[in-house]
């Protein structure tokens, strides 16, 4: 066993000490293009992301297409090698286990995936499907049959709907075939990856309700990736928000959708349409300019000062010395075009954001009103 | 029609259309009795899950009906003049000039080995005979018109060059390329960043304005449905089950399902508490419920014979009021007026 004790450190949002079940340190990893066998350039990914996950608990992780959301899951599930850094469950190094004692690790962290229609085996029986990840076990097949159709039967599947295939299940169903599955080895994270994107609005709500209840029965710990932030503020106790392959801001979710510091978490919150017609048609939003940075080739300084708002705002008040100009001729303050903000919290709170200039709850309320 | 009765604006009128499919297990019918109208200037969002019909009742308009599929009746008028959507030749002209539309997977929309200023011009000749060199520089307006920078070098690109968000506005400008009077969106937005989502959404409002066209909102999401809609139709099973006024629609709804839709989905704005899913699942067209389709799911149904006997018509409570299927509208009214 390679049982490692972990120093903890400060600087970084970690909030579950020794009781984390899962804890990420410094995770990076950049993919390295290859021309005629040279390296050339380098996509970094993910760059130093840290977090901890206390149990029982849901942190949501939400970005934009290409901000590292899925190269961080695949990293956590060690799926891909990490550049650097490591990632500890229950105290020990995952990025350093042999192939018998990665086993081990794949049963106590699952994944859920988005789509429930190509994550199945369309020809093994749902049986089949969810013993997959007990193959290793020493159970005999008996008992693996009594655990499939019991963790069917949670689902609110039948016993018998075991002997079926996928086709012949709706795509609410799946999905729960795919909880199932996860939930088989009884694990103690599961990372879900866009859970309920791929299904009706009706359906969704009940597969949500059913994976909080699981979290509470199971006291299990949830990574929520998602894109729809109304999901994420449903289900999250903690939220975090990366930008261009880095951790932005991260905050317990009633403080992140109330009180953003970082300028890119309020445009996010700000583009999240409201299904009440009074409420959006009065309210001011936030516009994105542009697409998010390539990450083979991130501009300098804060990645993301060339779409930011705050830092036009900041910049009126500042001196032509003290101010950067960009190529389409908006005015950014230079810190921000030169320098890399680093995560800070700033009163000791669970509150992090990596902005040099971080939005006050005024300033939140002005720019939202 | 309490939404609007006055139909001087009318561009698109679709009259109590009836669309069926063969299919190998049996005959469906995905489009059931579904009146619309689509007004000079003005949004309209479709609303529901899939299988409720609200892609198919666009898709039968325009002539793009699955092998199998046939109008069994209904008619559909075109600024006036009735169309039969079933004519080939008919149907080719509508679409593009008259109706734009703009698939769901815009992505996949798109040839990879052709510019994305050909694909374009391809459009223009196809449907105004004119030249190459004219068809191009019309294919580069449209790209600037739908917020393409620097559309005359952009035109060259393939489609392989362009971001996500960028391949999509050069789908919506195939879609306007023509100058349509009506734009279809089939979930324009759906797998996209709420912040690609969000400037789609704009440059679609933008054109509607700009353009004086009717745009078609078809949707799951009744956040973009609050914004950008002044008229909604609730579809479910093939059929329109709630219809008028977006804020009436929203804020005020008198059909079960619409309710239980709104209390089903979190928001990104407040805390919802506990949620209330709908029980069951969307119905199986070759099964349709008897009755009212939505009874078996309805918590207002609750064994009332009349729910799984009669289909509910589509009326309106009171004058202004928008139209509701439901057989117990009115007790659902009655409730919200004495809370």
């Amino acid at each position: 066993m390679v049982a490692e004790t972990v120093e903890p450190t400060t600087a970084a949002p970690y909030i579950a000490g020794d009781e984390a079940v899962l804890r990420v340190e410094n995770l990076t990893k950049h993919f390295v293009k290859k021309r005629l066998g040279r390296p050339t350039t380098a996509v970094k990914a993910v760059s130093d992301v840290s977090f901890d996950l206390a149990p029982g608990e849901t942190l949501g992780l939400v970005g934009e297409s290409g901000c590292g959301k899925t190269t961080l899951s695949r990293l956590i599930l060690r799926l891909i090698e990490p550049t650097s850094g490591r990632v500890i469950v229950e105290g020990k190094d995952v990025t350093r286990l042999s192939k018998r004692q990665l086993r081990e690790f794949r049963q106590r962290v699952q994944v859920v995936f988005q789509d429930p229609y190509a994550s199945l085996d369309p020809r093994q029986r749902v049986a089949a499907s969810v013993a997959e990840p007990l193959t290793n076990s020493k159970l005999s097949s008996d008992e693996k049959l009594r655990i499939v159709h019991e963790t069917l039967e949670r689902m609110g599947l039948q016993r018998a709907q075991a002997r079926l295939f996928p086709h012949q299940f709706s795509g609410g169903q799946r999905q729960r075939i795919g909880i199932a599955r996860a939930l088989s080895v009884t694990p103690k994270v599961l990372l879900l990856d866009e859970p309920v994107s791929a299904l009706d609005v009706s359906i969704q709500a009940q597969v949500l309700k059913l994976l909080q209840e699981l979290r509470d029965e199971y006291r299990l710990s949830y990574i929520l990736i998602s894109h729809d932030l109304s999901v994420v503020r449903h289900v999250s106790d903690r939220v975090m928000v990366m930008y261009l392959g880095r951790v932005v801001e991260m905050a317990p979710k009633e403080e992140l959708y109330t009180a953003p510091r970082h300028p890119y978490t309020a445009s996010l919150l700000s583009a999240a349409p409201v299904p009440d017609p009074d409420v959006e048609r009065t309210r001011e939003r936030i516009q994105l300019l542009g697409d998010p940075p390539n990450p083979a080739s991130p501009p300098p300084g804060c990645a993301f000062h060339r779409r930011c708002f705050q830092a036009e705002l900041v910049a009126q008040k500042l001196g032509d010395s003290e101010v950067t100009v960009l190529e389409d001729g908006r005015r950014v303050p230079r810190t921000c075009a030169e320098k890399q903000p680093v995560l800070v919290t700033q009163d000791a709170t669970k509150h992090w954001s990596a902005c040099h200039f971080p939005l006050s709850r005024e300033a939140v309320a002005t720019v939202t009103a | 029609m309490t939404v609007n009765s006055d139909r001087s604006d009318v561009v698109l009128d679709i009259e109590r259309l009836r669309t069926r499919i063969e299919t190998p297990r049996g005959v469906v019918h995905p489009v059931n009795d579904v009146s619309l109208q689509c007004r000079r200037g003005r949004t309209l969002a479709v609303v529901g899950e899939s299988g409720s019909g609200k892609s198919m009742t666009f898709m039968s308009v325009l002539g793009l009906l699955p092998a199998g599929g046939t109008i069994e009746s209904g008619t559909v008028r075109y600024q006036g003049r009735e169309i039969d959507p079933t004519d080939k030749k008919a149907a080719r002209q509508l679409r593009g000039k008259a109706i734009g539309i703009i698939f769901q997977d815009a992505l996949a929309g798109l040839n990879p080995s052709f510019t994305v200023g050909q694909q374009i011009a391809d459009v223009v000749r196809h449907h105004e005979g004119v030249s190459r060199a004219k068809a191009k520089e019309k294919a580069i307006e449209t790209l600037g018109l739908v917020g393409i920078p620097n559309p005359r070098e952009r035109a060259d690109y393939y489609p392989h060059q362009l971001s996500g968000g960028m391949r999509q506005r050069v789908m919506i400008a195939m879609g306007v390329a023509l100058r349509p009077q009506v734009l279809v969106a089939d979930e324009p937005t759906t797998a996209l960043d709420v912040t690609v989502q969000a400037q789609i959404m704009e440059l679609l409002d933008g054109l509607r304005r700009e353009l004086g066209m009717s745009l078609v909102i078809i949707t799951h999401d009744l956040g973009v449905v609050a914004r950008y809609a002044e008229e909604v139709a609730v579809m479910y099973g093939g059929r329109v089950v709630e219809h008028g006024e977006a804020r009436q629609v929203l804020k005020n709804t008198v059909h079960p399902y619409t309710e239980a839709l709104l209390r089903s989905s979190p928001r990104p704005d407040a805390d919802v508490g506990e949620l209330s899913p709908i029980p069951g699942q969307p119905p199986n067209l070759l099964a349709v419920p008897s009755g009212c389709s939505f009874h078996p799911r309805c918590h207002r149904a609750n064994g009332r014979p009349e729910c799984s006997r009669d289909i509910p018509l589509l009326r309106s409570l009171s004058p202004e009021s928008q139209l509701t299927a439901c057989h117990h509208a009115e007790e659902m009214a009655l409730q919200k007026v004495s809370k």
